[in-house]
């Protein structure tokens, strides 16, 4: 495919002493491998300007010879290991940036970590671990409340800097440290940052992608290996290019993106493979759909999910932490095993419906099915920009629910968020002011609740074969809770919009 | 001190990764790769897996540089179909259960593939039991996607299965088999759960090469692909074991 796309511009930072000539568009024709260029926070005046990326008219004459182009995984990839280097397929070791587990996986991580290194063993740094109870919290279960005491063991035992721990379950607001979902709270925290290696135990790590890094789900025993170690083995995986162009329209969300995708190239499609991207939709993408999208790339198969980072990612980023950090971007000579180009202005909302993220189907023509139930929540879809559009929506349609509907924000700091934020032209309303008028379940406490059922007093969870709408990301057999659920995925928009019928519903009805 | 360990730049090229397999985890075939440990943490354990008690297993331990011998599983299979996701194979509610806990390692054995739907009559373990019948898994596209629990292959392995064979893995479940030396996952080259039946009795043979599944119920014969460098891996008890027989861990202090 054609290397001269647009859509790899990288963004360069630069500080207010530099000339544009150092840290612009000559960087790109250094000789070194990777362009990089580094993104001060202390900079006094920032001006973030877009190039782009040299076209592949290049003449080698300029750089010295030919050089292979990496994409922006094979980049990221490649200054971890220390190479100038490295094509898909290649083991490599990698030195891990940050390592995230949480109360499900954290403590297997931990016994096998114990188990192979030693019991006087410390981890490889305990500034670069960040441990996250969300999983199984608020329920009475004995085991997944002994879970956290473990962790909270070993985080005192290794002075582990980063533990958001939590100690009384009756009242999440009494616990300072807690966040909730791990991969919202990494992002809310400033451990994600362009060009880093992020591992996490939990499939979904690839949220982070969003932010222009390596991001993916790792076992527990590959977790053990990299707290004593700092390092994994990785096979580079080859790229496959989405490309999206065009104006979003005012009832789509990056939810309906992604399962658009998904749908597109099957829950197999991007197995071992890197999803990049990218194009003029992306890059007016908020960080929250940004994450959104990443989300899922799991369930397409995918190893990882990139997209570059611009102003609006070094905006997140800066305002939450001052560890520096130096962003990658695909050279415009970059190999991409496939190519996919969407026109957004031509899409409609999606769904995923059961038993499958890759059982596609338009919204509206599902409007038949009956549904039992709404679930607005987790990693996918449980942010802050996620219940103001579920709160926008249920405001124009003015209307009451028809079904139970479930609101788990996904941190603490998304429930403060529902409950202090204006919702735009609702004349000053919070969200949890239109949730209640709308008659929506109180929003819960915020962690990763029903998305994947969960102990059985799980608050939400699918305990009868019933039929719910979700703004989660799996809807395989008994995902939710019980077997014979049926788990229709969905945008906050649509499921929302479904809420207000009773059936699933295609949100242009109350949004146009 | 944090225990780190320094690795000499590997020169693991492309060439030593199984070209036929492109889901092959190929991490620690190359003697070339090295850890020189620095600073070490004061009391190495010598490898103790909590599986050599229990499992009978034909697991033959030995050393990383040499070449893989013949291996046969015998048993029953039990057949699924595609797109087998972690939650049916362990469902979330029974992940409260730390697979480093030998107690609740055997727990976790006794609920293998309890979350397949009703349709599948026949159940993997028997209600009541903690180990199943079936040593063999046959199942067809992207097998053990979804979440990347680890808690997957540990169960089918703490139940007492000994590979799967599908036509094709999600990455992370494969990656975690290798890792943990639970399972072999075993790829075959045709839709072999289409042609078994749960109940049938089989045998893998794997070999430097050409690996076969039999299944003498049917009297079919099929081909598996090689598992290539992930074998010696699994053979030697999973990604811990292999590092300190290939000398990249240090073993435990006398």
């Amino acid at each position: 495919m054609a290397s001269s796309v647009i859509s790899s511009s990288p963004f360069v930072c630069k500080s207010s002493s530099s000339s544009k000539k150092d840290l612009g568009f000559s960087s790109f024709t250094k000789s070194s491998q990777i362009s990089i260029h580094r993104c001060q926070k202390k900079s006094i005046s920032r001006k973030i300007v877009s190039v782009m990326a040299p076209q592949k008219d290049r003449s080698p004459g300029t750089t010295g010879s030919v050089k292979t182009g990496m994409t922006m995984t094979e980049k990221i990839l490649a200054r971890a290991a220390e190479k100038s280097l490295v094509v898909p397929g290649d083991n490599i070791w990698v030195n891990v940036d940050v390592l995230m587990t949480h109360d499900v996986c954290g403590p297997g991580a931990f016994g096998i970590f114990k188990r192979e290194f030693g019991e006087k063993a410390k981890v490889w740094d305990p500034e670069k671990i960040v441990v996250i109870p969300d999983h199984y919290i608020f329920t009475a279960d004995k085991r997944a409340n002994r879970n956290v005491d473990i962790m909270r063991e070993h985080c005192k035992e290794q002075n582990i800097k980063y533990f958001y721990d939590i100690t009384d379950l009756g009242n999440f607001k009494a616990n300072p440290d807690y966040k909730g979902v791990c991969h919202v709270a990494l992002a809310q925290e400033g451990h994600c940052r362009p060009g880093e290696v992020l591992l996490g135990t939990d499939s979904h790590t690839c949220t982070a992608g969003a932010f222009g890094q390596f991001a993916t789900g790792i076992g527990n025993t590959d977790a053990g290996f990299v707290l004593g170690t700092g390092k994994i083995l990785l096979k580079v995986p080859p790229t496959m290019r989405f490309i999206l162009d065009g104006e979003m329209p005012s009832y789509l969300q990056s939810k309906d993106l992604i399962l658009q995708i998904i749908g597109e190239i099957s829950v197999a499609g991007a197995t071992y493979k890197t999803m990049e991207f990218s194009g003029t939709c992306i890059e007016n993408l908020s960080m929250e759909e940004r994450m959104t999208l990443c989300n899922m790339v799991v369930e397409a198969g995918g190893k990882n999910g990139v997209i570059p980072p611009d102003a609006t990612t070094l905006n997140y980023v800066e305002n939450r932490t001052s560890v520096p950090f130096e962003p990658v971007y695909s050279d415009g000579n970059a190999s991409f095993v496939a190519d996919y180009r969407f026109d957004v202005s031509k899409l409609e909302p999606v769904v995923a419906k059961p038993h499958s993220p890759d059982n596609r189907a338009l919204a509206r023509e599902c409007k038949d099915v009956k549904i039992d139930r709404v679930y607005i929540g987790s990693c996918t879809g449980g942010k802050t920009e996620d219940f103001m559009a579920a709160a926008k929506l249920f405001h124009a349609a003015g209307k009451k629910v028809k079904v139970p509907t479930f609101l788990v924000p996904a941190t603490q700091k998304v429930w403060m968020d529902v409950y202090a934020l204006p919702v735009p032209g609702s004349g000053g309303k919070t969200c949890a002011q239109i949730f209640e008028e709308a008659g929506c379940d109180t929003p819960a406490s915020p962690s990763c609740g029903a998305c994947l059922g969960g102990p059985a007093d799980t608050y939400a969870r699918l305990n009868e074969p019933q039929v719910c709408v979700s703004t989660t990301n799996r809807n395989f057999p008994g995902r939710m809770g019980h077997k014979e659920g049926q788990i229709y995925l969905a945008s906050p928009y649509t499921a929302a919009a479904s809420a207000l019928t009773g059936h699933v519903t295609d949100p242009r009805e109350f949004l146009q | 001190m944090a225990a780190s360990l320094q690795s000499v730049n590997p020169t693991l090229s492309r060439n030593l990764s199984s070209p036929n397999n492109s889901s092959s985890f190929a991490p620690f075939r190359s003697p070339f790769l090295r850890f020189n440990s620095t600073t070490v943490a004061s009391d190495f354990k010598p490898l103790v897996s909590f599986r050599n008690a229990s499992s009978s297993s034909p697991f033959v331990t030995r050393s990383a540089a040499e070449p893989q011998e013949r291996k046969t599983f015998h048993g029953l299979c039990y057949v699924v179909g595609d797109n087998i996701d972690t939650d049916q194979i362990i469902p979330a509610e029974f992940l409260t259960l730390v697979p480093s806990n030998p107690d609740e390692y055997e727990k976790l054995g006794s609920h293998a593939l309890v979350g397949l739907p009703a349709a599948y009559k026949e159940r993997f373990v028997q209600p009541g039991e903690m180990k199943t019948k079936y040593s063999i898994i046959i199942g067809g596209e992207n097998f053990g996607c979804g979440s990347s629990r680890e808690h997957a292959p540990v169960c089918l392995g703490a139940a007492g299965a000994k590979a799967v064979v599908a036509q094709s893995y999600a990455r992370i479940f494969f990656r975690n088999s290798v890792a943990t030396g639970e399972i072999y996952p075993l790829d075959s080259e045709v839709r072999v759960c289409d042609e078994c039946k749960t109940g049938d009795v089989a045998t893998i043979e794997l070999r430097e090469g050409d690996s076969i599944l039999i299944n003498h119920t049917t009297g079919k014969e099929y081909k598996l692909k090689a598992i290539g460098d992930a074998g010696p891996v699994i053979d030697a008890g999973g990604i811990f074991a292999y590092a300190r027989k290939a000398g990249m861990i240090p073993s435990a202090a006398p």
